[in-house]
């Protein structure tokens, strides 16, 4: 049988153990208003968004674009090795509402250029993104994507992700994922060849 | 510019397209080969849509079927002479030859396309009144009176049924940056300007939403 003075202590030690954690949790909800949802990202993409190794940067792209390729997870039509590892698990329970908050929370971010790409193609990069090439039937990139690959409304922006996220992206649908996406990017970049689609990469990786 | 005057450059100005696109006819020639037109009307088609109904790009993108063929071929010639200004136009345009650009102009007049749509109801009634009746007080003709009582166009003057609303917007309200840049060779687009100059914005929008919905 316990003396009533260990109850006591046992109390104490309980309370104070309470009390410490409690202490401990509390400045770090009030510094991190994020919802769980946005925290669920950013394990991935980073804490500022801006892309993480196979992650792509979300900071500063078009919520309509985002929403787009949230609902394409989980429909599984983006199909690509990375998006069926990663992105079909995490986006499973996703509400609606959710991912139209999160779309617009990440187009809020400010952008950073990833800057990775090969200097010397850069210059090659930015003729093909401008003007395409008209003897080779390639289409000008700026004709959707914006003069400064800033994107609009569900095309993204292009401007300053990282060099091998875009460069990994055009190839695949050479390889056939992704073949459900909205016309006409599969018959675009299907006819890029390796060297186009590097200096493209190169080029959009620097654009600020 | 007076209304009258207007009408009366009508008549002149048709009849000279009409010589000019007769004497053009002969260089055309036939010397494209299957392939490259079926190559080069995919890339048309990877921007002005899938059927050359247009397209939202960055900036609104035409609807080029059911374009007079006369229309789309001083169009891309009006690119290279640079009398249009577009920057990817005219990169587009200067690499075809006139065979090329005959044979284009022929397969897209030949489409037709359910229009894209999209504009805001509301403004079509508006808009129908102002495209067949005009605004004799601000010096704008019926819309009709060139470009066709079901705006199917006519030889230059393009056809507008179908076109996208917020293209027309963008067009007429840049009429003077974009159309007849070259003073020493002035084009069909001069009859336009004084039209673009004197419409306001809400009327525009109301025109352009009426056509943005006919078949």
């Amino acid at each position: 049988m316990q003396s009533v003075k260990t109850q006591m202590m046992k109390f104490v030690i309980a309370k104070t153990a309470v009390v410490a954690l409690i202490a401990s949790v509390l400045p770090a909800l009030a510094e991190d208003m994020e919802p769980a949802s946005v925290r669920n990202c950013t394990w991935c993409h980073g804490a500022s968004a801006q892309g993480y190794a196979p992650a792509p940067r979300l900071a500063g792209q078009r919520s309509q674009y985002t929403e787009n390729q949230l609902l394409s997870f989980i429909k599984h039509t983006r199909d690509n090795p990375f998006s069926k590892q990663y992105m079909w698990g995490a986006t499973a329970n996703l509400s609606p509402n959710t991912m139209h908050y999160l779309a617009i929370y990440f187009s809020q971010e400010l952008p950073k250029a990833a800057n990775d790409g090969d200097k010397d193609l850069a210059a090659s990069g930015k003729t093909l993104f401008e003007d395409g090439n008209p003897e080779a039937n390639t289409v000008s990139c700026a004709v959707c994507h914006g003069p400064n690959a800033e994107g609009v409304r569900d095309i993204p922006r292009l401007a300053g992700l990282s060099y091998y996220y875009l460069k990994r992206k055009l190839t695949q649908w050479g390889e056939g994922y992704h073949v459900a996406a909205k016309a006409p990017m599969p018959g675009i970049a299907g006819k890029l060849s390796s060297n186009e689609i590097e200096a493209l990469a190169s080029y959009l990786s620097f654009v600020k | 510019m007076k209304l009258s005057n207007i009408r009366l450059a009508l008549p002149t100005a048709i009849l000279a397209i009409f010589f000019s696109a007769t004497g053009r006819a002969e260089d055309a020639g036939t010397d494209v080969s299957k392939q490259s037109l079926q190559s080069k009307i995919e890339y048309c088609k990877t921007c002005h849509g899938v059927s050359g109904q247009g397209f939202h790009g960055a900036t609104p993108i035409p609807r080029l079927a059911g374009q007079p063929t006369e229309y789309i071929e001083n169009q891309l010639r009006a690119f290279i002479e640079h009398r249009r200004d577009n920057r990817y136009m005219y990169t587009v345009s200067h690499v075809l030859s006139p065979a090329m650009r005959t044979a284009l102009a022929k397969h897209f007049s030949d489409l037709n396309p359910k229009p894209l749509g999209g504009a805001s109801k509301e403004l079509v009634a508006a808009g129908k009144k102002l495209y067949n009746e005009g605004i004799p007080d601000a010096q704008v003709p019926p819309c009709a009176t060139c470009h066709g009582p079901e705006a199917k166009g006519n030889g230059e003057f393009p056809r507008l049924a179908g076109q996208l609303n917020d293209y027309i917007l963008n067009k007429l309200v840049n009429w003077n940056k974009e159309r007849g840049q070259d003073p020493a060779n002035p084009d069909i687009s001069a009859i336009m300007q004084p039209i673009a100059h004197n419409l306001t914005k809400p009327q525009i929008e109301a025109i352009a939403a009426y056509l943005n919905y006919l078949e």
